[in-house]
């Protein structure tokens, strides 16, 4: 099912959750809403799913309008944040629930039989049993899959689906969400606030801040092409220097890029820990090393520019840097936005 | 034994039991006691008397009406009052503790005054046909008035602790409103509704201020058995009253023991493994 939003606002009392945003989502698509809290994304998967009415624009589902239906005739699966399981209910009424209280009648056993099918795809074949309490929250959170899939589904929608798991957790049901959705072919749309999740999840990410779509694309052109200094600290770890543009070339603190096409006058110049070096010798940004940080597959070296400008970067393990050493900066790569 | 952050359990579980021991169970057992010296012959003859008899189904009926009532009303209430919020709401609120905090014979004379014939419901009620005071009717309404606040105040922290995402939940899944309200929100109420019921039914049992005023206390028809084991004491009658005030104390210990039960059932699912 294909799904447009066009031009759509809504407003909360006087706060503007969601300031017209449009976008397009393809059938069988596997879409992140990615934004900090207050961005408005959950609002917009409220709106999609018709939990929230928008106060003005409208909502597509393939060519019909489907911004006045309620929530119950508009065939969304809903997965919640903290699951929503009924708490009186087992496992398997759970996830029956939606098929016993919908319009078209089902034979028993043929309800029990589609519960044994989404259990088998959920991997919880056996604890159709239990109560949500006597499961784990990974558990919990394929039990509310399974309970939104039971319905059949036109869009699937899911609220930080992996917010309240470990890591741990998290990675393998990220890798599983995906098989799922490659089998089930069905448009999905998930909100986090976690990029690393949207980028390892999405076919597409769409950026959110303050109500409005700031940028949109693959993982591979959000990530290589960030648009605003926003996106740039956003997606990840990014370093800050004020910078001065002129004749095509950016100047901060002793060190220079090459900005093609860039207006002359002040920017800001933005580069990940990886884009950084480090060498006892110049060119480069004169620094002293604060403190170094021990990872396992690398070092993390904070240091402090000449100009009192803090920056991290990353040096391989073996590379014998120290606290206090005087050295250069170097740059790799980075970006610079205008301010 | 699992070791708590506050010490004191050995001081603070002696004050409690010798509290409690004090309190509630050495005067249940002078009663039990008291009822006990009669031969079990005497105690039959006693408890079994048609008047004490009349008594009870009075007392037991206008108290299940009564609670019965409460349910329907109690339930409307704690869910005004936990869904919407409106000009007043809190005075609302505060107001469903009064009959708590009232004196009941303060509520008795008032509910007399007004439900009796030529008072302002009385005498409308009066063309109607419907006499209040001085029958069970009066009765029943006295403990809804006492009991009321039970119900309402254990469901509501209940309902204002629902999650809405179950409701929204059921609502994506297709349910109807009434679906909703049957299959999620009341079963998740029941172990509240059951302890507000249970309260409300004991306290309607005993009560005995606000009803000796609007119940004309006819033996017979409107002498509830509180009364009459305050008739006994009277007379000078200890082992009678003892009696069957014991017959009230088995009563009100069956229905707490079947509510507790009922209600450790509606709570299986969130017991552990």
């Amino acid at each position: 099912m294909k799904i447009r939003l066009d031009h759509v606002v809504k407003t909360f009392d006087t706060f503007r959750a969601v300031r017209d945003v449009s976008l397009d989502i393809e059938s069988g698509e596997l879409v992140a809403l990615l934004g900090p809290s207050g961005s408005g994304k959950t609002t917009i998967l409220r709106m999609v799913a018709g939990l929230e009415y928008a106060d003005g624009g409208h909502i597509y589902f393939g060519d019909h309008d489907a911004t006045g239906i309620p929530v119950r005739d508009r065939g969304v699966g809903f997965v919640f944040q903290h699951y929503a399981l009924f708490p009186h209910m087992t496992v398997a009424e759970n996830i029956a629930f939606g098929m016993k209280v919908s319009k078209v009648k089902r034979e028993k056993t043929a309800i029990a039989a589609r519960v044994v099918d989404l259990l088998r795809l959920v991997r919880l074949e056996g604890l159709g049993n239990r109560f949500p309490a006597q499961i784990s929250g990974g558990q919990r959170q394929r039990v509310a899959l399974a309970r939104a899939l039971s319905v059949d589904p036109k869009v699937l929608l899911l609220d930080e689906p992996f917010g309240a798991l470990d890591a741990n957790v998290r990675h393998d049901l990220r890798r599983w969400l995906r098989e799922i959705h490659r089998e089930l072919g069905i448009t999905t749309i998930f909100v986090t606030h976690d990029q690393e999740e949207a980028l390892d999840l999405a076919d597409r990410v769409v950026i959110l801040k303050d109500g409005q779509i700031v940028q949109q694309g693959t993982p591979e052109e959000v990530c290589r092409n960030p648009q605003s200094a926003f996106v740039m600290k956003f997606l990840g770890d990014a370093n800050m220097l004020q910078a001065q543009v002129r004749d095509g070339r950016a100047y901060a603190s002793g060190a220079a890029i090459e900005v093609g096409g860039m207006a002359d006058g002040k920017a800001e110049l933005y580069a990940r820990p990886a884009d950084l070096d480090w060498s006892a010798h110049g060119p480069g940004i004169a620094a002293s090393i604060d403190r170094i940080l021990d990872r396992p597959d690398s070092r993390r070296v904070l240091a402090t520019t000449e100009n009192g400008e803090h920056l991290e970067f990353d040096v391989e393990p073996e590379r014998p840097v120290r606290a206090n050493e005087r050295g250069f900066v170097t740059l790799r790569r980075a970006r610079v936005f205008a301010v | 034994m699992r070791r708590n952050v506050l010490p004191g359990l050995r001081l603070s579980l002696g004050v409690t039991l010798l509290y409690v021991g004090l309190i509630v169970v050495l005067p249940l057992a002078a009663l039990v006691f008291k009822a006990a010296s009669l031969g079990p012959e005497d105690y039959w003859r006693i408890v079994s008397s048609s008047r004490a008899l009349a008594s009870y189904r009075v007392t037991v009926l206008c108290a299940l009406g009564a609670t019965l009532f409460n349910l329907f009303f109690g339930l409307g209430l704690a869910w005004v009052l936990t869904r919407y919020r409106f000009p007043g709401w809190r005075l609302v609120d505060a107001m469903v503790d009064l009959p708590f905090a009232l004196p009941t014979a303060v509520a008795g004379i008032a509910l007399t005054a007004l439900f009796t014939t030529n008072g302002w419901f009385g005498s409308v009620l009066a063309d109607l046909g419907i006499k209040v005071a001085y029958t069970p009717l009066g009765i029943m309404i006295a403990m809804c008035f006492t009991s009321l606040p039970f119900i309402v105040r254990t469901v509501q922290p209940v309902l204002e602790d629902l999650d809405p995402a179950l409701e929204e939940a059921a609502q994506s899944l297709g349910g109807s409103d009434w679906t909703i309200f049957r299959t999620i929100i009341l079963p998740l109420l029941t172990p509240a509704i059951l302890a507000g019921l249970s309260l409300s039914f004991a306290r309607s049992l005993g009560e005995f201020g606000a009803i000796i005023f609007i119940a004309g206390n006819q033996p017979m028809s409107t002498e509830i058995t509180a009364l009459l084991v305050f008739i006994r004491l009277e007379e000078y009658d200890y082992q009678a009253a003892a009696a069957i005030s014991s017959v009230l104390l088995f009563t009100a210990f069956l229905m707490l023991a079947l509510t507790n039960w009922m209600q450790s059932r509606a709570l299986r699912y969130t017991v552990r493994n």
